[in-house]
């Protein structure tokens, strides 16, 4: 199949080769368990189980609510201790609203159903389980799937993709290793639920093993297999469907908006094994890795996992680590708690050591136009950046601040050091603030006008019914005076 | 704890002290032929060159209360007074080379706020400072290989001794000169002008910009390093090739070939460590193009019509002010959207 071209790109150091041959390991059974209520893009689940409550694994703890929503299951068998917060997975490390699990050790699961041939459901009812489910985008958007089943029935393209351009990760490489059959069952399954024409998995040419897996596990079938380049950030949603299809998304819109709907292959997955046997998303693959680790490894793990219990599986710390980082290198947020929780959306747990990290001062910009050659969406890096410096947010927005993919391309081959995506998010971050300001202006201003409008009513009513009382006071007054007078006449 | 970071956290293994060494090391096997081409002054006119350099920028910062360190580590101020000194006559006063090379770091790049800020060259702003205001000691060019004693080229340098015995002339100003005289193209590049010395650098010319061969392996060197891109110097070759080939094919004997421009003067070191500067030249490819194609086309104009005989340093100091423009309206196309910023429209299909 032919590929298409991309702009920009980068070739960072992959660094998989320290967890790739690792197959994926279980964890020991957490004896307790963090699982937030919003692990997902959207408003936070609401819970429906109470503290005290006894709980089965697989058991919904928190239904989606709102358009965009997805619910959060219990991972295991325990008891609900507290409804609290929790510090998050985040750099802030602020609590976030989250259920304690101790877990009673059996790992109870509720009663689930086994389809033998799920497709005989019909499409609305794949993306009604699937939201049941609550299955978000395991590459690390964490948008509710059936979300965008629903948004995307009939496109032409269902790319899944299976790129995992970010360094360091293997978690996507060991799963299409270890679990290909069953992805590519749940590839169908999502094909069918929105009546893709083509299906198009492509991987990057530096997991020949996995392109094997799959490739087997998709012959006789509609699934297509593509070896793509290996390029940061060929896994990006944006790059994926432009060297499959040729075409690019619409700035601000969807994917379907050109037919397409892409999922991670870890989503397809969660979505065949919710489907055929009725699981819930409650553990995702997660790769442990970086030069301060002593073994790194890919593990299977329950959602809610204290990150402390998984660096211990990975044997602890081979050397101080520099930076602690959730997620890939390139993308992924750095955290210093390791108390925290693994949530649907984590893909690695990094331990990186300074080397790794390649910090450095930054210097002033040279404008090499390096970063304007990296980036993949045809932006001017450092354009925006001097914008951003000066305050100019408008001037920023002008050149593309809002397509930004927040990639780290730019960063990654500055040779001055400038955090240039800091800046982009910095700004995108302000940009928010003040547009949800004007908004709260604007309402403000909305309210203080109904409320005039209320007084000057009520003012005008008021004086209505003044009026309206004196002439009737009037009215009867003259009556009583005429009714005199005509008495008095009478009485004459 | 450690102050939150952004990511990306990982960095590719490269930083501006690196790219400026690289230049350096590209630059090195020219400068160390012009060392052989013009002996012991040539080295001293260097060294003077790049200590006043140092010193300057170095008292410069510390009147500005800025680190001096960072700033002089970064290798941009030694690039600078390196380019300059190539660019001057071999056997030029050593305040010559001091007064350039104060001029290039201090009012060509501090005063504008230090690297990055300059609009111009520093090194080409430095070398038209001196040609305007020092004629004399800017054209007085000597023949290659006399190799003056270490005495000799002490004397030379700082004290300015005559060297009438040791004068010559450039193509280029000879050729300028002949036709003043009414002498014809054909007949003044007779003995001056020979291909294969022309290639190798065995030339009447500045310091370090004679050798052809050296300056174009530095080029390429840099060009597989990606430290710059085949735009700008590519673009700045063609901008006086194409002219020169046209106009020599219409009137051969007042007009030079192109061969005979892309040799001679300063034309092979500026296409490839001065127009490539990434702080005075656009910043898309498209833009350096345009940026090196004038370049290349100013300089035959001036060349060729202009009072100097040579015009790459003025040819670069006018496309520098002309960098904005380009940067205004040459601007790559963003993903999604076609080339006015519309968002591309929507396409089921």
């Amino acid at each position: 199949m032919k590929l298409f071209d991309l702009r920009g790109g980068v070739h960072p150091e992959g660094r998989k080769d320290l967890s790739a041959e690792c197959p994926i390991r279980s964890v020991p059974l957490p004896k307790t368990l963090y699982v937030p209520l919003q692990q997902h893009i959207g408003a936070p689940a609401a819970p429906v189980v109470q503290v005290g409550d006894h709980v089965l694994k697989g058991q919904l703890l928190a239904h989606a609510q709102g358009a965009v929503s997805a619910p959060v299951h219990a991972p295991t068998s325990g008891v609900i201790t507290a409804l609290g917060d929790h510090a998050a997975p985040h750099p802030s490390g602020l609590p976030v609203p989250t259920f304690t699990l101790e877990s009673d050790g059996e790992d109870k699961w509720i009663a689930t159903e086994t389809l033998d041939d799920p497709f005989t459901l019909s499409p609305e009812d794949i993306a009604a389980r699937v939201a049941a489910a609550g299955i978000v985008g395991l590459g690390g958007a964490t948008f509710p799937s059936a979300l965008k089943l629903n948004l995307s029935r009939g496109v032409r393209t269902l790319i899944v993709n299976g790129g995992e351009c970010e360094p360091y990760l293997t978690c996507d490489d060991r799963i299409m290793r270890e679990r290909a059959v069953q992805i590519v069952e749940g590839i169908r399954l999502i094909a069918y639920a929105v009546a893709a024409q083509e299906v198009l998995v492509g991987i990057e040419d530096n997991k020949p093993e996995a392109i094997a897996a799959m490739q087997a596990a998709a012959r006789g079938s509609a699934v297509q297999v593509i070896a793509m380049p290996s390029m940061y950030p060929m896994g990006s949603e944006k790059q994926i469907v432009q060297v499959l299809t040729g075409k690019e998304i619409p700035a601000g819109g969807r994917p379907a908006d050109i037919g397409v709907l892409v999922h991670n292959v870890a989503t397809a997955y969660a979505v065949q094994q919710a489907i055929r046997y009725g699981r819930p998303l409650i553990s995702r693959i997660v790769t442990l890795s970086g030069g301060a680790l002593k073994t790194p490894c890919n593990v299977e793990t329950l959602v809610g996992t204290p990150v402390e219990e998984l660096i211990a599986v990975a044997g602890g710390y081979a050397q101080p680590a520099a930076r602690m980082v959730l997620g890939g290198p390139m993308m992924g947020q750095q955290f210093a708690n390791t108390g925290v929780p693994v949530m649907k959306g984590t893909s690695g747990v990094l331990a990186l050591t300074s080397k790794e990290i390649g910090q450095a001062e930054p210097s002033p910009c040279i404008r090499c136009s390096t970063c304007v050659r990296a980036c993949p969406v045809g932006l001017l890096p450092l354009e925006m950046a001097a914008h951003i410096r000066a305050s100019d947010l408008t001037g920023a927005v002008d050149l593309g601040l809002k397509d930004c993919i927040a990639c780290g391309s730019c960063s990654y081959v500055c040779p001055a050091h400038i955090p240039l995506v800091h800046f982009f998010n910095y700004a995108k971050g302000d940009l928010a603030a003040q547009e949800r300001a004007k908004l709260k202006q604007e309402a403000t201003k909305k309210l203080a006008e109904a409320r005039t409008e209320r007084i000057a009513r009520i003012e005008r009513e008021r004086a209505e019914a003044m009026a309206k009382r004196k002439a009737a006071r009037e009215a009867k007054e003259r009556a009583a005076k005429e009714a005199a007078a005509q008495a008095a006449k009478e009485a004459a | 704890m450690n102050p939150i970071a952004h990511s990306p956290h990982a960095h590719a293994p490269i930083s501006i002290g690196k790219v400026m060494g690289t230049v350096l090391l590209a630059l090195t096997p020219a400068t160390l032929f012009g060392f052989w081409l013009y002996g012991w002054p040539a080295v001293n006119l260097w060294a003077v060159s790049l200590i006043a350099a140092i010193v300057g920028e170095a008292v410069v910062l510390r009147l500005q209360d800025r680190a001096v360190k960072p700033a002089l580590m970064d290798g941009s101020g030694i690039l600078t007074a390196w380019l300059l000194a190539l660019s001057l006559p071999p056997y030029a006063p050593w305040w010559i080379a001091v007064l350039g090379s104060l001029f290039a770091v201090i009012i060509g790049k501090q005063i504008f706020g230090g690297l990055g800020q300059n609009v111009f060259n520093p090194a080409m702003a430095a070398r038209v400072m001196l040609l305007i205001s020092f004629p004399l000691e800017m054209t007085t060019w000597v023949a290659p290989l006399q190799s003056p004693g270490l005495l000799d080229s002490l004397r030379i340098t700082f004290m300015s001794q005559p060297i009438d015995g040791m004068a010559s002339a450039s193509l280029l100003g000879h050729v300028k000169t002949e036709f003043t005289r009414g002498i014809g193209l054909e007949q003044a590049l007779i003995g001056h002008y020979v291909p294969m010395d022309m290639l190798w650098g065995s030339r009447v010319g500045s310091l370090g910009e004679t050798t052809a061969v050296l300056l174009l392996l530095g080029g390429l060197f840099l060009i597989a390093k990606r430290i710059f891109t085949w735009h700008a110097p590519v673009a700045m070759l063609i901008g006086v090739a194409v002219p020169a080939l046209v106009f020599n094919m219409i009137d051969g004997n007042h007009y030079a070939g192109p061969m005979v421009h892309l040799l001679s003067g300063g034309l092979m070191l500026a296409a490839f460590f001065i127009v490539t500067d990434p702080v005075t030249s656009p910043n898309t490819a498209l833009g350096q193009f345009i940026f090196g194609l004038g370049c290349g086309l100013l300089t035959w104009i001036i060349r060729t019509w202009g009072g100097y005989p040579e015009g790459v340093a003025f040819a670069v100091l006018l496309m520098n002010a002309a960098t904005p423009i380009i940067d205004q309206y040459v601007k790559p196309r963003i993903y999604g959207r076609d080339r006015k910023g519309a968002a591309l429209p929507a396409n089921k299909g």
